[in-house]
């Protein structure tokens, strides 16, 4: 019977961090913005520098109306906003916030691998959206999301298995176990490659190509309205989360810090990931979008052939250390 | 982690390993089941909650609000076909290095495997390099 309680508290865990921290980072996202762009923001909606404005926005989406266009693949179209949320969910369940099996989800042995494997299901949710529309805009936004997949998938992959070349494991936990502070400058490189990467596969400025506003509209969520649409942006803000997060598991050492790892591990993991959402944020104010060509260039010219040095320093450095 | 499953496979070290396994899986599928219920009930009460009011200039497909030309699903030419093909090569290459980082620097692998990389390495950057002569990684 404790199992079961166990297992389920767990999943409500997840769960509800999986629906209250995107709408952090949303807010978040609403106030550094408008101080950075020198304005107010939202101030109005629950009295106190409008905390309540995604609450009152999620009533808004909930009480608009589902428009499905004619001429859209109805079933493919409407089941598009679920197939790109719920892998971020399934990915949440896998990231350890502090030491021991108590502190993570679900302990998956083969961590690395089922994290990128199941977010890469993430992008098949635009590209169904992109297709299912009958939208033109929307299909050149599916095409450019399927794109910067081919991209940015990639150096994702190495620098992730680079991190596993130097913990000799692929289980987020036992990678943590393994992480020794001068692991940082050694896989520097690797951590900036693995951030910029999953920027764009998360689609954010400055490579929100396959969503420009000024020139497709919404891309792939051009049609999308209500409840849907609101879905899309849920995934947009839980994949920040999971991003930010699975930056610090595997290059940022998790729940390592100077002080406190035994008790406040879980301090440190947030902590770490909060500091990176709000780069994401900051990213997004500062830099201009990335041209379609530019973002296909960047990928392969600089961040592929980065990420196989970053490969080759690791067996360098970890056969000469054994 | 549940006692229960592990006692039941206590006959050998494999099928405890095995039972390990697909526990850790099962609470995944659970959390899946959770997540399809939660788009399930979103759904079903948005469906409630929101007016039914189709009209047939609503149902069109948009297009800066004149009248689509022509069919959504346009001829466009996909570019990138190429580069496809490459990425898929990589990406096919590269999940094979996760087996084998874990266990490239265990005793008595050391200067081989390291060997095997940079041969692995080179492979992928001459691969690379062909793609950037051939143009296939310029866009206009």
């Amino acid at each position: 019977m404790n199992d079961v309680l166990d297992v389920a508290l767990r999943l409500l865990i997840v769960f509800v961090v999986f629906l209250t921290f995107p709408l952090i980072v949303g807010q978040t996202e609403h106030k550094v913005m408008a101080h950075m762009q020198g304005r107010l923001g939202p101030m109005y909606a629950g009295g106190f520098h409008g905390w309540a404005q995604l609450v009152a926005d999620g009533v808004k989406f909930a009480q608009k109306e589902d428009v499905v266009p004619a001429g859209a693949d109805r079933r493919i179209f409407q089941l598009a906003p679920a197939v790109a949320l719920l892998p971020y969910l399934l990915v949440l369940l896998a990231i350890p916030i502090g030491p021991g099996e108590g502190a993570v989800g679900e302990v998956i042995d083969a961590g690395i691998f089922f994290v990128l494997a199941v977010m890469g299901v993430g992008v098949l949710g635009s590209l169904m959206a992109g297709w299912a529309s009958a939208n033109k805009f929307s299909l050149l936004g599916g095409l450019r999301t399927a794109a910067q997949l081919l991209a940015y998938e990639l150096p994702m992959l190495l620098t992730a298995a680079s991190v596993a070349m130097a913990a000799g494991t692929v289980s987020l936990p036992g990678i943590l176990d393994a992480f020794e502070w001068w692991w940082l400058p050694w896989q520097i490189v690797g951590a900036l490659v693995f951030f910029v990467a999953g920027l764009a596969e998360l689609q954010r400025p400055p490579f929100d190509m396959p969503v420009a506003d000024s020139e497709i509209i919404f891309g792939a969520y051009t049609e999308y309205t209500g409840l849907r649409f609101a879905l899309f942006l849920l995934a947009e803000y839980a994949g920040i989360i999971v991003l930010c997060g699975l930056t610090t598991v595997l290059f940022l050492g998790g729940w390592h810090g100077p002080w406190g790892a035994d008790g406040l591990g879980w301090v440190w993991t947030l902590l770490k990931t909060a500091v990176l959402a709000f780069l994401v944020i900051w990213l997004r104010v500062t830099y201009p979008r990335l041209r379609e060509d530019q973002l296909q260039k960047l990928s392969w010219t600089l961040l592929v052939p980065l990420s196989l040095a970053q490969i080759a320093l690791t067996g360098i450095v970890k056969v000469v250390i054994q | 982690m549940p006692e229960a499953t592990r006692g039941a496979g206590t006959g050998t070290a494999g099928i405890t390993a095995a039972a390990d396994y697909f526990q850790s899986y099962s609470v995944v599928g659970l959390l899946a089941v959770v997540g399809v219920l939660f788009v399930a009930v979103a759904f079903g009460a948005g469906r409630l909650l929101r007016p039914v009011v189709p009209t047939p200039e609503k149902l069109l497909t948009y297009e800066c609000g004149v009248d689509p030309v022509g069919e959504g699903w346009a001829h466009t030419q996909v570019r990138y076909y190429v580069y496809a093909f490459l990425y898929v090569i990589f990406a096919v290459d590269s999940i094979f290095l996760f087996p084998w980082a874990t266990v490239f620097a265990a005793p008595g692998y050391g200067a081989t495997t390291l060997v095997e990389m940079f041969i692995f390495l080179g492979f992928l950057a001459v691969g690379l390099l062909y793609a950037y002569k051939k143009g296939v990684l310029t866009w206009t």
